[in-house]
């Protein structure tokens, strides 16, 4: 796609317009009012609006101006890192700090590129010692230690 | 002297022995995270928010200021030993800093930064507590069309002022004060972009959208990485800098604190372009520029006086006006939010013991941090030498139980990755995360302030130009913009900020 001269700002304007039409289409539902007596739904139409303006205005930019390239996405570490800490937030209620904690230190780790499996478990052992010290003795956090169906 | 009487009072509060003990926890944790490198004061912040939630407002935010202080001080740390800032307010340090390192010189060039500070937050303190009162008073005579305007003048401000591309930044903007309108409008009781999720309706945290943009996008991006980082030196002997270096250092620290307290007040700017304005004065006003990025002592004690002169007068808008102007302040709102204190200048009269108390406890946070760094530096360099590879998942684990302790609520973990996300392709496209997070916290505040507005004005819009304070707001910030299409300024604004690069 040689026309896009600028990818970056290109696709960053692309992102701004899809966010300024979601934030009117999914706002149409709200109320409008007047200029006088704002209801809920006016302010976010103005945002939308300015937000797409701005947003044409970066990608028809980037149809002129030179710019470097948009770098790669790597997976591995964004989704390693991502997943394993939504996990431990959904697991952690159910299973209990130690088990959370392990799995998310071990999970974790599995992202650099310098990974090794005892070494984590090691340290994500010594992570839920410490974690269950602070926090839940510590710091009095309502969370179990242990799972709940042990 | 009415001053002195409010000081007491402030340091009354400050150093009872509870809020002392929460200021050296502050700043201890907030150096103890600040040097991990890679890993910025927002961050920071973000990563501690928490463990606030549970104290008494007053000792809450003295522990957020002194997490502040110290995660500054971590990043010239980093910066000096590492050649890596956690943050762009130190990136001038590391010109310097890295190169004295280098030579041998890591102590002096610690201490020296150190001592800095010091001087700089005394001065600043002084200056927070002398300009709070009639900053105050004008402000309480603010109607909301002068502070719709105010805050338009405060977020152009951010924006031209900062780095990056405005056109970028102002977009991004908009798109955090969108963000921040998710949940139930106030007004009306609607529940605006909660796709029925229960836990929308209470809006999204603060702390979710700052810890995934600032620190989950770090943490992914530092991974993306494969290059190692030396440490310059595993010893750090001889602490004291020479009787010569300090001669030239001290009055570089002297000017430094100057400007940052001067520019600490402007929006956007605070810490980040102390530094820089800093750097460039010394190398202006050096016998022999040439020593420049080889190692010259004054520019490290300029730019470290004016990051701190800065930080802490930055706090001025907050205290006084209500407004942030800059990322951590915004946190800081969040903070006082979550803590029901709606910051503004009606904090002075209706809780003085927390604002004097604050203003009196960042020296106090200042102290704190020399009498803790210069002998624990050993400790810090040890953990510098930890690898990355051991380090990043015990923070996310930190980052993941503080997230969910909020509210006990695994949705906020699960929204706290979502931005991780949104960080990731915000850096990969080059748009900065921290006028989104300033436009986050104000949107409430901003939709307040239109409606009442135009409520009062019965809907004629002409109300934010007749009214002079306001038309006055409104023209600075419509010159802001224009100075930045400017060609000649936006060369500056351009070299300004490639300094370090």
């Amino acid at each position: 796609m040689a026309w896009i001269r600028h990818p970056k700002d290109f696709f960053a304007g692309l992102l701004f317009i899809a966010f300024g039409l979601a934030a009117i289409v999914i706002g149409s539902n709200y109320a409008l009012g007047t200029a006088a007596r704002m209801g809920p739904g006016y302010f976010p139409r103005i945002l939308g609006i300015l937000l797409i303006a701005l947003g044409l205005a970066l990608a028809l930019r980037a149809l002129k101006l030179n710019g470097p390239p948009v770098p790669a996405f790597k997976w591995r570490p964004l989704v390693i890192v991502l997943g394993s800490v939504a996990l431990f937030g959904m697991m952690v209620n159910y299973a209990g700090v130690v088990v959370s904690t392990i799995f998310l230190i071990v999970a974790a780790s599995a992202a650099s590129h310098e990974f090794r499996w005892r070494e984590s478990l090691i340290a994500g052992g010594a992570l839920a010692a410490l974690a269950v010290g602070v926090f839940v003795i510590g710091l009095k956090l309502q969370l179990p230690i242990w799972p709940a169906f042990i | 002297m009415e001053l002195l009487s409010h000081l007491s009072l402030g340091f009354g509060v400050a150093t009872q022995g509870i809020n002392l003990l929460y200021a050296f926890i502050g700043a201890m944790l907030g150096t103890l995270i600040g040097v991990l490198p890679g890993i910025g004061p927002v961050a920071t912040i973000a990563m501690l928010l928490p463990t606030t939630y549970a104290l008494q407002p007053v000792s809450a935010l003295i522990m957020l200021a002194g997490i502040y202080y110290g995660a500054q001080y971590g990043g010239s740390t980093t910066s000096i030993l590492l050649n890596m800032p956690g943050e762009t307010s130190s990136a001038v340090t590391c010109l310097d800093g890295y190169q004295m390192a280098r030579k041998g010189q890591a102590g002096a060039a610690l201490s020296i930064a150190a001592l800095g500070s010091f001087f700089a937050g005394t001065v600043a303190t002084i200056m927070v507590a002398t300009v709070a009162i009639p900053l105050s008073e004008l402000a309480l005579k603010f109607g909301p069309a002068e502070y719709f305007s105010l805050m338009i003048l405060g977020l152009i401000g951010a924006v031209v002022l900062a780095h990056g591309s405005v056109l970028k930044a102002i977009a991004m903007i908009v798109l955090g004060l969108l963000l921040g309108l998710v949940g139930t409008d106030v007004n009306s009781g609607a529940a605006r972009f909660a796709f029925g999720i229960p836990e929308l309706t209470d809006g999204l945290g603060v702390v979710s959208v700052a810890m995934g943009l600032f620190g989950f996008a770090e943490i992914i991006s530092n991974l993306e990485s494969t290059e190692k980082r030396e440490l310059v030196t595993s010893k750090v002997t001889g602490l004291w800098p020479t009787k010569a270096q300090f001669k030239v250092a001290w009055p570089a620290s002297l000017r430094g604190t100057a400007l940052g307290s001067v520019l600490g007040l402007l929006p956007g700017g605070g810490a980040m372009l102390a530094s820089f304005a800093s750097y460039a004065l010394e190398k202006k006003v050096a016998k022999d520029p040439s020593q420049f990025g080889k190692g010259a002592i004054q520019g490290v004690a300029g730019p470290e006086s004016a990051n701190n002169a800065g930080a802490q007068t930055s706090f001025i808008p907050l205290l006084t006006l209500g407004i942030p102007e800059n990322a951590v302040m915004a946190l800081m709102v969040g903070a006082m939010t979550i803590h029901n204190i709606q910051p503004g200048p009606q904090v002075m009269t209706s809780n003085p013991a927390l604002f004097w108390g604050l203003i009196a406890s960042m020296w106090v946070g200042n102290l704190m941090l020399v009498v803790l760094n210069l002998p624990l530096i050993g400790m810090w360099i040890k953990l510098l030498k930890v690898p990355y590879r051991l380090l990043y998942p015990a923070i996310l684990l930190f980052c993941a139980i503080g997230v969910y302790s909020i509210n006990n609520a695994p949705f906020d973990v699960g929204q706290t990755a979502v931005f991780g996300l949104l960080g990731i392709v915000f850096l990969k496209l080059e748009c900065e995360p921290a006028p989104l997070l300033l436009g986050f916290v104000l949107g409430p505040m901003m939709e307040e302030n239109l409606r009442r507005a135009m409520l009062l004005s019965r809907g004629d819009p002409s109300v934010f130009f007749t009214r002079p304070i306001s038309l006055a707001m409104l023209v600075m910030a419509g010159l802001l913009l224009l100075l930045i299409v400017a060609p000649a300024f936006r060369k500056k604004r351009d070299e300004a900020f490639t300094e370090s690069e």
